[in-house]
């Protein structure tokens, strides 16, 4: 075995540039792997070490409404410490910058945090600004609005000094805030913000740090009893983090199986250019066998080096892996609620070296093996044979399995579910066997069709596609997957986005005023008009809840476990309105629209919208009371509509007739077209301080941060999806490199035999262009397919690709491709043809 | 005397296509220890085919040999490896040398593979370069060489595990006359020294001249078999 190993490293000496190429295919897709992996036991450390943190107290208790007694009680006799709060929106309004933003206003009373701590600057801020009347307010919108702390917030009625930039909240990333800046202020005298009227949505809630003693288990099992009868929401440190960590794992998993293509791209370089590396080898092979060496001592050669080579690249990986990790936080601090801690992860890094060197073997038994059969007889006779032709097929059946089996285990391992692992190797073995069986045709194709009319060079060029040491395949699975799963990235992204842009096809709103009350509602409208804005909707609001259907009460059908009406549509407060005609995003499903009615002694014709339908599981022509703030009023079923929900017009569950609601208390929602976003600031400025109440959603800000949110999240994926577009690239150099002499040799004869510089060019660029056109075409059309997939069975949009994507996508990519294969010959045309194969044969 | 190498009806056909091509028809021989000899023929006759069936390169369609008093015929690829490891040296004519390793080196494979102490392994091939001259290039890679003495290294990796028969194809074919002289030389002196058999494929009849023992092969068969003495027709 010792001379094995003395020959394995003999042999390297001159072949370790050859071999840097392959080692590179693994660096990369082990750093991808060792980078992710390190990340997430990183996360999932801090996440165990900030466990109370990420609640800041023991037990956190929510309702929309203020609690009933029952409840009060119980957690009044939890004993220990208690801190309550009221959430909502509202308008807060800048008076030194003179702007306004819809904001998400935490009125506390209490020490909450009880773990972790409202970081602030300065710091005292968290402490003070309850007995100061203070407010805390998100520091980008400080720094966004030039404001700093001892400038003023007015919210409602009341003005607010600002005591302090909300830099950290416990549990809370900073994406929390990315739809509207989080504003803290106290939580005594809070009604004289005038905010707490009717149609305000309120969450009232209550943090609780236990006394010493408090059987966790025992507070969530009351909790749940109770929860049955009275319903509300809650949530202890147990839960919070089990949730947290879920939504951690799904990511990383995620992210981790895109960094394992990288991965098993490098493999399939791997076997590419072990495979072009043995064929080279095969005269020293057959020599080695002649002078004596057996079968096993031949492959076991050129084992070793895999094996080490694999170990080093995996090495280096796992640094580099490392070394990324620390900018890892960075892409998504944002959305992680806990204060990452970076350590070296060293069983992230063992994992990476033996997935790294298990990927080499496993990817290198292909030709290795073929090396045990390669004869002694080919010293006397220079034969030129296919290696992967000297395997049998049980040989390369068990090879494919073996692949198989760690693929699905490593996914298994990865994603903890076997049908998962199942699916993922199924499906990348789909796409990889659509992708060779592309290349096999394209080889074929470019051999029958190779048209005589066309020019030398282009016959050449679309030769190079099929013969001996042809480049197309490694390509095509290469380049290809890494294209796919790039572009279905992008796509899916686009896709997205798409269905929340508003501003593309008919004239919509870009501005919604809310919470408009009785009284203020022509004075607002007076403001519009004033500012010589004209108004879309202005609709009437009136909450109510359902008191029975068809005769069964709420009470009753809650009461009934077998029901088939959602717990959610019957117990919610519904917020519906009344007009005479449908608007554009509504359409009848069945029976018939009543616009009209003169009497509502009698049963009032409504019409509901078909989701809310199903999950009442209800019929046209059924019966429904609601219970309009205190006054019943008797309606039945006479159409459904199906509502387009996504767009920004004030869109309604229950539509009534006119003629029945007009005098219950009701409020205003209000819909315009603000020429431009300094007139819409201005309105909303102007609205505001007359109506401090009236929240405006700014359409156009809306979709802004949506899209802001969007790219932040993409950019994460796109990063770990990079590793397979650089693995794509090092494999084709790769490839590209192991048949450099090749080329050398042809285009050097070429010149020998007189063809110019242009025309050894030329054939290059047809050849390249040919592969990246190919590569792209297959590569971005099963990324639309995977999309339309994704669309259909996940998301629930119907997909439309986006041809100005493809298309520039198609153009980088055909010209890295080009660049590769161009920089593969470089040198050729400017040297002396003798002295360039001198060079190549030492 | 002792037969080194015994050819008992030996066949070998191959498949080209749809017909059955027989390179090697029904060739019977015994070679005795020592002696040199050359197989000569046009091309296409079986000269090489029948080198490589002797030196336990190739499996015979039908027909034994027996190399050493061992047979071939049941032994597996990798025991003719260890036979050819223990028994036979190879000399070719496209010198055959493992690129990557340096002229030293290559030298010493047949004897590290079986395990011999690297030190010892190392002296005798440093005493084998120097007595084909090239003591001073024994660090030099093969591409660093030139034919001549590329086709020396050879000879001393050939004769570095004291082979009992040494086959060597077209030795001088790829050489000039003066170069190719000069390893026939070397190749004979060896011979002699070592006391080792030659048999030698080649298409230069000055060469064959030189052996004690000349087998012509005209389509695959034996059209004559010349000792230095006496005559035999087939």
């Amino acid at each position: 075995m010792s001379w094995v190993f003395k020959m394995a490293w003999r042999d390297s000496r001159s072949n370790r540039k050859k071999l840097f190429l392959y080692l590179a295919a693994i660096i990369v897709g082990v750093a991808a792997q060792v980078a992710i992996s390190s990340f997430r036991e990183n996360l999932n450390d801090s996440i165990n070490e900030q466990s109370k943190e990420l609640l800041g107290a023991d037990l956190e208790v929510e309702k929309n409404d203020p609690f009933h007694e029952e409840l009060e009680i119980y957690l009044d006799s939890l004993g220990g410490e208690r801190s309550d709060a009221l959430s909502f929106t509202s308008m807060a309004f800048f008076p030194k910058s003179g702007t306004t933003r819809l904001s998400q206003i935490t009125a506390l009373e209490g020490d909450f945090p009880y773990y972790g701590e409202l970081k602030t600057e300065p710091q005292s801020a968290a402490k003070t600004f309850q007995n100061t009347s203070g407010a805390l307010v998100d520091e980008p919108i400080l720094l966004q609005f030039g404001l700093q702390p001892g400038d003023s917030v007015k919210i409602g009625l009341v003005t607010y000094e600002i005591a302090g930039a909300l830099q950290e909240i416990p549990g809370q990333p900073v994406a929390a805030s990315f739809f509207g800046p989080r504003i803290y202020i106290p939580k005594t005298n809070i009604e004289a913000t005038g905010l707490l009227q009717r149609g305000s949505q309120l969450e009232y809630i209550t943090y609780i740090k236990y006394p010493d003693g408090t059987d966790p288990i025992l507070v969530e099992q009351t909790l749940d009893i109770m929860n049955d009868s009275v319903r509300f929401g809650y949530d202890d440190v147990a839960e919070r983090k089990e949730e947290v960590g879920e939504a951690i794992l799904y990511l990383s998993n995620f992210l981790n199986l895109i960094g394992f293509i990288a991965l098993l791209l490098g493999g399939i370089g791997v076997a590419s250019s072990i495979f072009v590396y043995v064929r080279q080898k095969i005269s020293t092979v057959a020599v080695l066998r002649c002078v004596g060496a057996s079968s096993n001592q031949a492959m076991n050669i050129f084992l070793i080096q895999a094996v080490f080579m694999g170990f080093i690249g995996s090495a280096l990986g796992a640094l580099i892996g490392s070394l990324i990790q620390l900018y890892l936080p960075v892409l998504v601090q944002d959305f992680v609620p806990v204060d990452i801690e970076l350590t070296i992860s060293w069983s992230s890094i063992l994992i990476g070296i033996v997935t790294g060197v298990s990927i080499s073997l496993i990817f290198a038994l292909f030709p290795l093996l073929a090396v045990r059969k390669i004869s002694p007889l080919f010293t006397l006779r220079s034969v030129d044979i296919n290696l992967s032709k000297l395997l049998n097929w049980i040989t390369r059946f068990s090879l494919f399995g073996l692949i198989a089996v760690s693929v699905i285990g490593y996914a298994w391992y990865m994603l903890g579910n076997f049908l998962a692992a199942l699916f993922f190797t199924l499906g990348l073995t789909f796409c990889l066997a659509l992708l060779a069986g592309i290349a096999f045709l394209i080889m074929k194709g470019a051999k029958k069709l190779n048209p005589k009319a066309l020019g030398y060079e282009f016959r050449q060029g679309l030769a190079n596609l099929y013969r001996p040491n042809n480049q197309t395949s490694t390509l095509l699975l290469t380049f290809g997957l890494g294209v796919t799963l790039i572009s279905s990235l992008y796509l899916t992204q686009d896709m997205l986005l798409g269905t929340i842009n508003f501003d593309n096809g008919e004239d919509l709103p870009n501005l919604a005023l809310y919470d408009i009350q009785y009284d203020q509602n022509d004075g607002v409208n007076k403001i519009i008009l004033d500012n010589g804005m004209e108004l879309r909707q202005n609709v009437p609001i009136v909450t109510m809840r359902l008191q029975s259907i068809n005769d069964t009460t709420v009470a009753e059908f809650m009461a009934d476990s077998s029901r088939k009406p959602r717990r959610w549509a019957l117990n919610r407060e519904y917020r519906s309105t009344y007009r005479d005609s449908l608007i554009s995003t509504e359409n009848i499903e069945s029976g018939t629209f009543i616009g009209i009615v003169e009497n509502f002694e009698t049963l009032v014709p409504i019409s509901v919208s078909t989701d809310l339908m199903q999950d009442l599981n209800a019929q046209v022509g059924d019966t429904i009371v609601w219970d309009v703030q205190g006054i019943p009023i008797s309606s039945y079923i006479s159409s459904t509509r199906a509502v387009n929900w996504q767009t920004p017009q004030p869109n309604f569950f229950v539509v009534f007739p006119t003629g029945v609601l007009e005098s219950a208390p009701q409020f205003f929602a209000t819909t315009l077209n603000t020429p431009s976003r300094e007139a819409s600031l201005d309105l909303q400025q102007k609205i505001v301080q007359a109506y401090p109440n009236v929240s405006a959603i700014d359409i156009g800000q809306v979709l802004e941060t949506v899209r802001d949110f969007i790219d932040k999240i993409t950019f994460v994926i796109q990063f770990i999806g990079l590793f397979s577009i650089i693995t794509g690239l090092i494999v084709l150099a790769g490839s590209a490199a192991t048949s450099r002499f090749q080329r050398i040799r042809e285009a050097v004869l070429l010149r020998t035999l007189g063809a110019k510089k242009n025309q050894v060019i030329k054939i290059q660029v047809i050849e390249y262009v040919f592969l990246g056109v190919m590569a792209a075409l297959t590569g971005l059309t099963l990324s639309v397919g995977a999309s339309a997939l994704l669309g259909y069975f996940y998301f629930d949009i119907d997909f439309v690709p986006n041809f100005t994507i493809l298309a520039i996508e198609s153009l980088i990519l055909i010209a890295l491709v080009l660049i590769i294969g161009l920089l593969n010959t470089r040198g050729v045309h400017t040297r002396p043809p003798l002295e360039i194969l001198r060079d190549q044969a030492a | 005397m002792n037969h080194i190498l015994k050819l008992n009806k030996l066949n070998r056909q191959f498949k080209s296509g749809d017909k059955i091509l027989t390179v090697v028809n029904n060739i019977s021989f015994e070679m005795e220890e020592g002696i040199s000899c050359a197989i000569v023929g046009p091309s296409g006759s079986g000269k090489t085919t029948l080198l490589g069936l002797s030196a336990g390169l190739d499996q015979p369609t039908s027909g034994e040999v027996v190399l050493n008093n061992i047979n071939l015929n049941p032994l597996t690829e990798d025991q003719r490896a260890e036979v050819r490891n223990k028994h036979v040296g190879f000399v070719f004519q496209t010198f055959q040398l493992v690129p990557t390793l340096t002229a030293v080196e290559n030298v010493m494979v047949p004897l590290e593979l079986r395990g011999e102490a690297s030190n010892k392994v190392r002296e005798r091939a440093l005493e084998l370069l120097n007595e084909v001259g090239l003591g001073e290039r024994s660090h030099h890679y093969p591409t660093q060489l030139s034919g001549g003495e590329q086709q020396r290294v050879a000879v001393a990796r050939a004769f570095i595990n004291n082979p009992k028969i040494l086959f060597a194809d077209e030795p001088t074919g790829n050489l000039d006359s003066e170069t190719g002289e000069h390893i026939e030389n070397l190749i004979f002196d060896l011979n002699r020294k070592e006391g080792t058999t030659l048999v030698l494929v080649t298409h230069d009849l000055e060469l064959a001249e030189k052996c004690d023992r000349v087998i012509k092969l005209k389509n695959g068969e034996v059209d004559s078999d010349v000792f230095k003495s006496e005559e035999v027709t087939a």
